[in-house]
């Protein structure tokens, strides 16, 4: 095991100062001497076809600068999945039909927010309404109102994976079950709304500020959506209030904002409100699962059956990667012998899903976690004895997917029981009171190129100076996660300096290096931090070389940079200053900086991801007989990380997946009647609160990812897939109602319970 | 037809001419730059716009602005007594890691100040339900906790 100096130290997290004393600047702060405010005028229907819209009256608005609508602008549709263009199925503003209530229709710039509200309403849309869709058997049955034309059925996306001969396996399994479970969509809830300024130079060329967890991407789509070169659009990350997912796409007001900054010559905000953002923002995918599973009568997995529908709302977004996910996550976790996966994204006239912390994990994983307990009942075996049955280990392949590099699952299932007393609880059962568990396994970033750059994964240069310090620059977004804390983490540890003697410059696409695509998937850490390793490394040659010259060491001397020098390891004598090297490294270039780029791509890793982490979780809840409603006393977290890079910050992760999953869990839901969303506050939104959160005790499992920098790889997103199926589990130890339909709502609970 | 108002921010004050209808939050953003006070819902449902209006905590987005002439209004801007010597909840903030995204740390200081200058020795409980009015994603409030009960110490030192 590697022994660190900064890795593993909670060193004061960057910008956390700024963000204490209200300075950090997020995209609304943002103020441009003549600035206009922009809206959005969103449909009213949920499937329409749009007859005419006269916008004569609100261009006649005084303080009205502008007034656009698909008439008005470059007809090129969009979406993440660019390797495949056939997915990409949003126009920046409607083009003849509207598909969700909601969908932008076209978009006002005002002197001020006010003036700019008054003018929507002053355009006058006709529409001829069509019959919709709500949910997934509608879309699918014969018939159905057709959301996309190019989709006659409404399916988007079909994803299958297969391996072995599972119907042979039932047929020789002891067990099978079979089971067809429904999750819900929730909002990522950010607490910062989605905001975008636009600026535009004399020479015609964009610069955007807007919250976003992709800047490349956001980069390369506003481009093509402009019809400009991707090098005339520089795309800027603000600090975010936070993303989860969901702000992980070029989104329309971006493309508002520059094409009315271009055209007007004045810089443009677009804003959205709280209610624009529960109306029509993204959400987590709702889905129909059906999975069959197969054991031998000791409890030895021998197939499993998952057939998943998700419900995509009226756009693909980034449907078309959990249809992928949520199919390998079915996969991950236990030995399948034989598995079988089709995935279908459906289209229905409802605000669009796309990722949401978990990405298809949180769905895929709450069948997984909630079947795995109804059989371990059902077979007589205890259910973590069921899991280390089953349970992968480091070195396993994941049949046509891949290899486990690192895996602590059994030891974190070990260590989850003991530190709860699962057994011992669930043996001794008290009134009102229940005890359950799930597990997780995720993935450190994807490899699957679906965005189809054209650059490296992740990059990084560093730049080294005399005066001993470092300069990162990174395209690696933070947005609240933290990663521009570990990047300079991970350089301060290979370059042997201090935090303060690193400057980071992040997500500036003029700036930092091509390319990065961005913080989803937890694939920042591993990513660009290999990226910072392969620079950091490159820029260490040179600085041993400098010293290996100047004490003219024999070439077989190890060299390396720690607290501040850089000297041989066998005569710690023959070393300089961190600075010295510098100095001296550059007089051998002639003046010309030390600067280096490293970069990371996954390749040979298989079809999921390079390294994999693993963690169980254990709930005690306590149930109210009169009212049903379920309170979570105590989360219990054992999780297998790698190496912790900033524990702070890994607690801090892991904590708030309980918020997210506890919300996901009980509380937190859109309510839809026809179309139309009817929580659109928090109030009604119900996530939890200070009041709501249960007790927590985590333990990190001690693993190596050989894969990932430093050791370290995904930390905090998986989390939230073991809670509610860990919460429904206890829940059926004390009430006997087993979920198959999240939220676990109270009315459930009392209609379902067979004891309490 | 706008007003003139007079408005006491951080000790500071401005006179300003606003329209009626105009929120404290608007005014304070838009008016006087002081942007660390966010604005997460304009509900009063995220806590993210808090303030304080004569040493209480109000959401800076449901008070409108005319309506607090002549008051003491703390905005985030107005804790730490200089860039260099921060105030002991910020302290604590960065201490224990209860900032993540940020966004929701102006209005967390803001109800904890409320919280602390009423009661000084405030017990989890309390703590929990001080900031129960302000939302966060990131942390789970847990860490929000630590940093209040830890102030709240390093305030009476």
């Amino acid at each position: 095991m590697q022994e660190f100096v900064t890795i593993g130290t909670n060193v004061t997290r960057t910008h956390v100062r700024d963000k204490a004393i209200g300075a950090a600047i997020y995209t609304d702060d943002i103020r441009l001497p003549g600035m206009l405010h922009g809206r959005l005028l969103r449909s009213p229907y949920a499937h329409a076809r749009i007859l005419h819209i006269d916008t004569t009256k609100a261009k006649a608005l005084p303080g009205v600068k502008g007034v656009i609508t698909s008439e008005d602008i470059p007809r090129i549709k969009f979406g993440n999945w660019r390797l495949f263009p056939d997915t990409q199925d949003e126009y920046v503003l409607a083009v003849d039909k509207v598909r969700f209530i909601g969908d932008e229709v076209a978009a006002v710039v005002a002197i001020d927010r006010d003036t700019a509200e008054e003018a929507l309403s002053l355009i006058k849309v006709e529409y001829e309404e069509l019959p919709a869709s709500f949910d997934i058997d509608t879309s699918i049955r014969e018939g159905a109102p057709v959301i996309h034309e190019a989709f006659p059925n409404n399916i988007s996306i079909h994803r299958k994976v297969s391996h072995g001969d599972v119907e042979k396996a039932f047929a020789e399994s002891d067990y099978v079950r079979e089971d067809v479970f429904h999750v819900h969509a929730i909002s990522g809830a950010y607490l910062e709304p989605c905001a975008s300024v636009a600026q535009c130079d004399y020479s015609g060329k964009i610069t955007l500020w807007t919250s976003t967890q992709v800047p490349y991407i956001v980069q390369c789509l506003l481009a093509t959506t402009l019809g400009m070169r991707e090098n005339d659009v520089r795309v800027i990350k603000p600090h975010v209030g936070g993303g989860f997912g969901a702000k992980m796409e070029l989104r329309k007001w971006d493309f508002c904002a520059a094409f009315m900054a271009k055209k007007l010559g004045k810089p443009v905000k677009f804003t959205l409100s709280r209610e624009e953002e529960f109306e029509t923002g993204r959400r987590r995918h709702p889905m129909r699962i059906y999975s069959k599973i197969g054991f031998t009568k000791d409890g030895m997995l021998t197939a499993k059956d998952l057939q998943i529908y998700l419900d995509g709302g009226a756009y693909n977004a980034m449907g078309p990667t959990a249809t992928f996910l949520c199919g390998n996550y079915g996969l991950m976790l236990y030995r399948y012998k034989s598995y079988r996966f089709h995935g279908q994204h459906v289209y229905t006239n409802k605000p669009p899903a796309s990722a949401i912390r978990g990405f298809g994990s949180p769905q895929s994983t709450f069948c997984t976690e909630t079947q795995m307990n109804m059989a371990a009942e059902e077979l007589g075996i205890d259910p973590l004895d069921l899991r280390l049955r089953n349970a992968v280990h480091e070195g396993d392949v994941i049949p046509e997917l891949s290899k486990i590099g690192s895996c602590g699952f059994a030891e974190c299932l070990e260590k989850v029981a003991e530190a709860s007393q699962f057994r011992k609880k669930r043996k001794n059962p008290k009134k009102g009171r229940g005890i359950g568990i799930g597990c997780y396994s995720f993935i450190s970033g994807g490899v699957f190129n679906w965005f189809n750059t054209q650059y490296p994964f992740s990059a990084a240069e560093v730049r080294v100076f005399a005066d001993g310090t470092a300069h990162l620059l990174t395209m690696a977004s933070d947005i609240g996660q933290g990663s521009d804390t570990v990047l300079p983490q991970i350089l301060a540890e290979e370059l042997g300096l201090k935090m303060e003697d690193i400057r980071v410059t992040s997500a500036d696409t003029a700036m930092t290096p091509q390319a990065d695509l961005g913080s989803w998937g937890s694939r920042v850490t591993l990513m660009a931090g290999n990226a910072v390793i392969d620079a950091a490394k490159k820029i260490k040659e040179k600085l041993f070389g400098a010293v290996t010259a100047h004490f003219n060491l024999n070439v077989i001397h190890d060299l390396e940079c720690k607290n501040g020098k850089v000297y041989s390891k066998g005569r710690p004598d023959k070393g300089l200053t961190f600075g010295e090297a510098v100095a001296l490294a550059q007089k051998f270039q002639r003046g010309e900086p030390l600067v280096e780029r490293g970069s990371y791509t996954p390749r040979g890793k298989g079809l999921v991801t390079p390294a994999f982490s693993f963690g169980a979780q254990v709930a005690e809840v306590e149930v109210d007989k009169d009212t049903g409603l379920v309170e979570v006393k105590k989360m219990y977290t054992a999780h297998d990380c790698g190496t912790v890079l900033h524990p702070q910050s890994v607690e801090g992760q892991l904590e708030g997946s309980i918020q997210m999953s506890l919300g996901y869990a009980l509380s937190e839901q859109f309510v839809l009647e026809g179309g139309k969303t009817l929580s659109t506050t928090f109030l009604d939104y119900k996530m939890p609160s200070a009041m709501d959160m249960p007790e927590s005790e985590s333990i990190c499992v001690d693993t190596y990812e050989v894969e990932g920098p430093l050791g370290a790889k995904e930390a905090g997103e998986g989390l939230v897939s073991p809670t509610a199926p860990a919460i429904a589990d206890a829940v059926y130890d004390a009430t006997g109602y087993r979920c198959y339909d999240l939220p676990i709502t109270p009315d459930k609970v009392l209609k379902g319970k067979t004891k309490l | 037809m706008k007003q003139l108002v007079t408005l006491n921010v951080n000790g500071n004050t401005y006179s300003l001419a606003i329209d009626p209808w105009r929120t404290l939050n608007e005014v304070l953003r838009e008016d006087l730059n002081l942007t660390g006070t966010k604005l997460g819902c304009g509900d009063g449902d995220c806590g993210a716009c808090t303030v304080l209006v004569n040493g209480r905590s109000v959401s800076s987005c449901l008070t409108l602005a005319v309506a607090v002439q002549g008051k003491e209004i703390t905005t985030v801007e107005g804790l730490a007594q200089s860039g260099e010597k921060l105030h002991p909840i910020q302290e604590a903030f960065i201490e224990h890691g209860a900032i993540q995204c940020g966004f929701c740390t102006a209005g967390m200081e803001m109800s904890a100040l409320n919280l602390l200058k009423q009661n000084p020795s405030p017990t989890e409980e309390e703590i929990r339900t001080a900031i129960a009015g302000n939302l966060c994603r990131c942390t789970g409030y847990y860490k929000i906790v630590e940093a209040i009960g830890d102030a709240a110490k390093k305030m009476k030192v």
